[in-house]
């Protein structure tokens, strides 16, 4: 069945550029920073061999803005950074929500703030890919802990940022980008792959590149094609108009929330592991998801009932989802290597906020079973 | 099929109407240039992005019946170098204000220059920032009033030629808005051009620039324009030195476009994979 030659043994960041290539990426532009360098490396050999555009810019603003330039000509974009990069693309992040245009953003996160710690492991963005730029807004960020689902997840990414014009996160971490371990690279076909939803207005009918449509959704026309419009980082009406309308700011900027908000049960994804009779919970992601399995898997073998849910959507945060899956449970612990963002979530989502706690690490290593182990055992009363 | 007479309404979108430059502003007569230029290029309004960042020369963008993309300050031209890199084929226009070209934009527009890429930046320069209500520039110059300067500028200005031509730009014009039709033959070869071109035109501000710095009103600042200024290699120009020159300062045809290289690029890598 399996090709060998789709079999690979790479680090987390190849597995992003083939998830890439495979969702149809053909333009990317970025800057180098690490650990996330290796996405631009492989993208620069990669996409011209399929007639694709690379181009290393002179900082990671350009970066961003060069990519929401190369989608309205019809492309499938994306930049690749971490933390001190992902705070420069803020502002054109931003616009890209506003102006509604797909793109792709990976942030590989290391230790922060500031330069921080840049060869090692943390999840501390998790809140800046919500809130990094200014304004209300909704976002689309995601995450894995293998390199399978990196790959998937990738074109996911790719997927949502077509399905709701929006800019989508992938938010991974050093250990994941770094690690090396097997990948299979679908068949063709095998993963759904969404295109872009072109208009089907012809030239001289009048287009409206920012009514939706009754489902939601906005068909695009390429740059260079007949329908000429304007695209705008400031509030616009159906033409691309700006506009300081009441009535006009209002209805956009809550299309702008609920395109991604009402859709939250559709665009979560997770994975779930002894959940079924599970007392105790460990909810986690990425990397440190790795940890809470392996701890689960050793302890359910010494007969605790203990499961762990997977989040690989972190927003829109998925939290009807996390208070079903966590409603029997005694105890919930979050994993996560920050001083607590998604625990902050998860206790607002679950009936029973004072059975969730916090089992981190945020000194630069992975945050091991043990590590989690500890935290079980107080929980549990039986002292370590 | 090109009408037989220039209608700008053929160029603009009425909808965006009134436009919102002060009275006396120069930034209409950079557009009615640049309008007229693509007019008698015979340029199709399908093959024109118009990418511009914040300020007011930057609503030229909206105003033109091309596609248009009114991004963020001082990022216009990163913005334009993914339309032009993803789509070579159309052509990229970037109308820029002082301040949004080469202060907050400045590391966009030297490197834009050294890739070459061929994108026609213009820089209308009016030595302020309007849209905010008058501080100084990087263009003001020093010992200028601004509402960010009351004890006079000590700021020194860029050159904007000399800039662009160091930066690596291979084709750098200046013009005013009181030679309008000047502007509109530089504009013609600045975008006919194969490569990273600038085109600097100084517009007044009378409500900002010239107001605080007593330069009268526009009809007294245009005056200025003609008096201040001289051709390059003009006798009047050896008559007085220390004019401000307009005219054609590089025009290189010998330097890789940026676009065409990676096409090469793209040859060699298909090479290898085939």
């Amino acid at each position: 069945m399996n090709n060998t030659n789709n079999i690979k043994f790479i680090q987390g960041n190849e597995a992003c550029v083939e998830g890439a290539i495979y969702a149809g990426l053909n333009f990317f532009a970025g800057y180098p920073i690490t650990p996330s360098t290796e996405i631009a490396e492989h993208l620069s050999l990669r996409l011209p061999q399929k007639g694709g555009k690379f181009i290393q810019m002179e900082d990671e603003i350009a970066s961003m803005g060069a990519i929401i330039g190369a989608s309205l000509t019809g492309n499938k974009v994306m930049t690749a950074t971490s933390g001190p990069g992902f705070s420069l693309k803020q502002e054109a992040l931003g616009y890209a929500c506003m102006a509604e245009i797909p793109c792709v953003i990976a942030n590989v996160q290391r230790g922060g703030p500031s330069t921080g710690n840049p060869t090692h492991v943390s999840q501390g963005d998790v809140n800046q890919a919500r809130w990094g730029t200014h304004g209300d807004h909704a976002i689309i960020a995601l995450t894995a802990s293998n390199h399978q689902d990196v790959f998937n997840i990738t074109v996911q990414a790719f997927n949502l940022a077509e399905t709701y014009r929006t800019p989508v996160i992938l938010l991974l971490d050093e250990v994941i980008g770094h690690m090396r371990e097997k990948l299979i690279i679908p068949a063709p076909g095998e993963l759904p792959v969404v295109e872009r939803l072109r208009t089907s207005v012809k030239k001289g009918v009048d287009y409206h590149p920012y009514l939706p449509r009754e489902d939601g959704r906005l068909p695009m026309s390429d740059f260079g094609g007949e329908h000429r419009y304007n695209v705008t980082g400031l509030f616009h009406d159906m033409w691309g108009f700006p506009s300081n309308d009441p009535k006009i700011v209002s209805e956009l900027l809550r299309h702008l929330v609920d395109k991604i908000e009402t859709n939250v049960n559709e665009i979560a994804m997770y994975k779930e592991y002894w959940l079924d009779d599970a007392d105790y919970i460990l909810i986690s992601y990425g990397s440190s998801a790795r940890s809470a399995i392996h701890m689960a898997r050793n302890r359910r073998a010494r007969g605790v009932k203990i499961g762990v849910l997977e989040l690989q959507t972190l927003w829109p945060f998925p939290a009807d989802i996390v208070r079903e899956k966590c409603a029997g449970a005694k105890a919930v612990i979050v994993v996560e290597m920050n001083m607590g963002q998604m625990v902050t979530q998860v206790k607002n989502a679950v009936d029973n906020p004072h059975n969730v706690f916090l089992a981190n690490r945020v000194d630069g290593e992975l945050i091991s079973p043990s590590d989690i182990k500890t935290l079980l055992r107080m929980i549990q009363g039986k002292g370590v | 099929m090109t009408k037989e007479r220039f209608d700008f309404k053929d160029y603009i979108r009425p909808r965006f109407f009134p436009h919102m430059w002060c009275p006396g502003c120069g930034h209409g007569i950079v557009l009615s240039s640049l309008l007229r230029a693509v007019y008698e290029l015979d340029l199709d309004k399908n093959d024109i992005v118009i990418t511009s960042g914040i300020g007011c020369s930057s609503r030229i963008s909206g105003y033109v019946d091309f596609h248009s993309l009114h991004t963020i300050h001082g990022r216009a031209l990163a913005f334009a170098t993914g339309v032009k890199l993803s789509k070579p084929e159309l052509k990229a226009i970037v109308p820029m204000g002082d301040g949004d070209a080469l202060a907050i934009g400045g590391n966009h527009f030297i490197h834009a220059a050294r890739r070459n890429i061929d994108i026609t930046a213009i820089v209308m320069n009016n030595r302020i920032y309007g849209m905010t209500g008058g501080q100084f520039s990087p263009l003001s110059g020093s010992g200028k009033k601004a509402t960010t300067a009351p004890y006079l500028t000590i700021d020194r200005e860029f050159d904007i030629v000399d800039l662009a031509r160091s930066a690596g730009a291979t084709f750098v014009a200046r013009s005013t808005v009181f030679h309008a039709v000047e502007c509109k033959d530089l504009l013609k070869k600045a975008i006919t051009h194969k490569g990273f071109s600038v085109v600097e035109i100084l517009t007044q501000c009378p409500t900002y620039y010239g107001r605080k710095n007593k330069e009268g009103d526009a009809i007294q600042m245009m005056e200025g324009y003609k008096n201040n200024t001289v051709k390059i290699g003009s006798k009047k120009l050896e008559d007085n030195p220390n004019l401000i020159q307009r005219g054609i300062f590089v025009e290189k045809t010998d330097v890789p476009e940026y676009c065409e290289a990676y096409d090469k690029i793209i040859q060699t890598a298909m090479k290898g994979k085939a």
